[in-house]
């Protein structure tokens, strides 16, 4: 049964609906322990969102401590060697804490001391959305608890490091796969068992309603801030938009300001891995079939029988079987093209910026580079194509040592 | 009536309680969970809960988890363990119930998980990550097949909430005693028995309590409220023993254990 066939109409802003269904994704599949916490959740961001008082609060945040915002680039350079449209970066690689995931986080930590909770979890992958789950805590003074996989803590050691010194809690967690799928079950486990006092600030467009319109929200900023750049450089809207999708986080942000645009090619770029082969990539829209993981109904990577297939990514970041449900509606709709980057592309992809541009970006955001590349170099110069730079790739420094010494 | 029915019905006329023990399919083999799925009928189970193992659980706690990795890492198929059902289930007197996830379900298409669930001589499901708002076309499905559909009812859910929980509920309401994942615990919450019996005078369906249950003398407690009590982890953790102790001390140890409970149960 494939529920994501009916009635998809072109895709909207106006989604979720109540359920927290986008199309037919989306929802709500989680064990009942949970359920007072999500309704409590809803009531509670509905009520925030419509606030102008916290719109104003996290605006400040955004703005002094953040540094929106973000700058609007033009990698001139880069351009050049692509030798077609001009590439524009939104660089959320100079945020503070050096990606996306902390517009979301200070959102998120804010409604945490508007619900009274005391203490927060969070999971994270690639360490970005740890490190900036531990700085909204560390700022506001909330006690943190941060799941990561084993596999990931070795990837990402200077992460883990930054959250330690911020005063968060790493647990390691060293089932499954030992990744970011399985630090989201530990940070479900925990939740079910400390719902009463603790929020799960999730860091992605993932999990169960309201948290992907929650996430987005948040995110949206990346968006709506380009769309107003973009005004003001070109008095028009740009002809692309690219993001590299894993949960899928900053390319919701990047892309929701602009759904009802329909002039606007949205591109999400997903991880390709090592080849097209189940298990040597990361890209459910790409590969996947519709199904339930993580608490919502979505593309997912899974065999058979519903069980969830290992994936693969250089980028710990873009290492999920699973994509946010509004990413599962948008492909269905149309709305949005999804593509993928293969590992080697993206690290070419990434010594590219580094060379022309004077910018390393995060191995997730190197595939968005790769795939905006080959977008830009297909349209004419008088085009513009939008690159969202989630992150920056400091983090990624001794991994890509590795895999480059790997590739010779 | 469904099988499930007729077993509560039963019980209830010889003033008795349900004692429903959980297995994970497959750990350490099908044909061990074959084997002590028969010992545990045999010994005065019930209903039996059959774990069919899931890639992610996000609500069992680490020995269920661990029970399910190693299953899967044998690479145990749904087909698989609904044919050792169907071999299984004529030779219990209990009926066999699935612990299932939903993305289990949808992938297989939920009529037919039902319609092979049935033909194994399953009697019904719970669905632990499906909830009461998202149930209603597999609820619909379950009903026109009298194929029980088990909904759970836990420490946070609302009273009115659990009304409607316990509307849609059938064969019985799986109330979970705490907050958390499955597991055992030494101390159950105090205020379970009070919610317990509150829900107990506002449905005619079953109540069987679940999670941290495993000594004698939470069953004593609890059966003052409960229709039944469910023991997983407990019973799960024996069955890893299987290897330091041979499969039929442990599948002995695990009727015994049962009967002590059961025992407990009904004295």
């Amino acid at each position: 049964m494939n529920p994501a066939s009916e009635s998809l109409g072109p895709a909207s802003a106006n989604v979720p609906d109540a359920s927290g269904r986008y199309g037919a994704f989306g929802g709500r599949y989680v064990p009942e322990t949970l359920t007072r916490a999500l309704d409590e959740l809803t009531v509670e961001y509905a009520k925030a969102k419509a606030d102008p008082a916290f719109q104003a609060e996290l605006d400040q945040l955004l703005q002094d401590f953040v540094g929106r915002p973000s700058p609007f680039y033009h990698a001139k350079r880069l351009s050049e060697k692509c030798g077609g449209a001009q590439i524009w970066l939104k660089r959320e690689d100079v945020n503070h804490t050096g990606a996306h995931k902390i517009n979301n986080t200070l959102g998120q930590a804010l409604l945490t001391l508007r619900m009274g909770k005391k203490r927060v979890i969070a999971e994270t992958g690639a360490g970005q959305h740890g490190v900036a789950t531990a700085t909204a805590c560390a700022h506001f003074g909330i006690p943190c608890v941060v799941y990561m996989g084993e596999e990931d803590i070795r990837r990402q050691a200077p992460n883990v490091f930054s959250m330690k010194l911020l005063g968060a809690e790493v647990r390691p967690v060293t089932t499954g796969s030992r990744t970011l799928r399985d630090a989201i079950n530990e940070a479900m486990r925990d939740w079910m068992s400390s719902v009463e006092t603790t929020h799960y600030i999730l860091g992605s467009v993932v999990g169960p309603h309201p948290f992907p319109q929650i996430v987005r929200d948040f995110q949206s900023v990346i968006g709506s801030e380009a769309r107003v750049q973009s005004l003001a450089r070109f008095g028009r809207l740009p002809d692309s938009v690219v993001a590299c999708v894993g949960g899928g986080s900053n390319a919701a942000g990047m892309f929701y300001p602009f759904i009802e645009d329909k002039e606007v090619e949205l591109v999400g770029v997903e991880a390709g891995g090592r080849s097209d082969l189940a298990g040597d990539h990361a890209s459910p829209l790409t590969f996947g079939s519709p199904g339930v993981l993580h608490g919502s109904y979505s593309y997912v990577m899974q065999d058979e029988d519903g069980q969830t297939c290992d994936v693969h990514s250089i980028s710990a970041g873009l290492d999920y079987p699973g994509v946010g449900p509004e990413h599962s509606y948008w492909k269905d709709t149309g709305r949005v093209r999804y593509t993928d980057c293969k590992d080697n592309d993206a690290l070419d992809a990434f010594d590219a910026l580094a060379s022309c541009e004077g910018i390393l970006p995060a191995l997730e955001s190197s595939h968005a580079i790769a795939a905006g590349m080959k977008v830009a170099a297909s349209k004419p110069s008088d085009q513009i194509v939008v690159i969202c730079l989630s992150g920056r790739g400091d983090k990624d420094a001794a991994e890509i040592a590795r895999l480059k010494a790997e590739r010779q | 009536m469904s099988s499930i029915d007729q077993v509560f019905a039963d019980l209830r006329a010889a003033n008795r309680k349900a004692f429903i023990p959980f297995v994970t399919a497959g750990d350490p083999s099908l044909d061990v969970t074959s084997a002590v799925l028969k010992e545990l009928s045999k010994r005065g189970s019930s209903v039996c809960e059959l774990g069919i193992p899931y890639s992610d659980p996000i609500a069992d706690g680490p020995v269920i988890q661990a029970s399910y990795t190693r299953a899967l890492d044998r690479k145990i198929k749904l087909s698989q363990i609904l044919e050792m059902a169907g071999k299984t289930t004529p030779e219990m007197t209990a009926p066999l119930v699935t612990m299932v996830s939903y993305a289990i379900i949808l992938r297989h298409g939920p009529e037919q998980y039902v319609r092979d669930a049935k033909a194994a001589g399953v009697a019904g499901a719970i669905v632990p990550d499906l909830l009461v708002e998202e149930s209603g076309d597999f609820a619909k499905i379950c009903k026109a097949n009298d194929f029980s559909l088990i909904q759970l009812v836990t420490p946070t859910t609302s009273r009115e909430r659990a009304l409607r929980i316990a509307e849609t509920s059938t064969g019985f309401i799986y109330y979970v005693s705490v907050a958390g994942i499955t597991g055992e615990r030494t101390q159950l919450p105090a205020d379970l028995l009070e919610n317990v019996s509150w829900l107990r005078s506002q449905t005619k369906v079953p109540i069987c309590i679940g999670f941290g249950i495993s000594q004698p003398e939470h069953v004593r407690t609890l059966k003052k409220v409960a229709d039944g009590v469910i023991v997983g982890s407990a019973i799960v953790r024996r069955m890893s023993e299987i290897g330091e102790k041979t499969e039929e001390q442990v599948i002995a140890e695990v009727g015994d254990y049962a009967e002590t409970l059961i025992e407990a149960l009904n004295e």
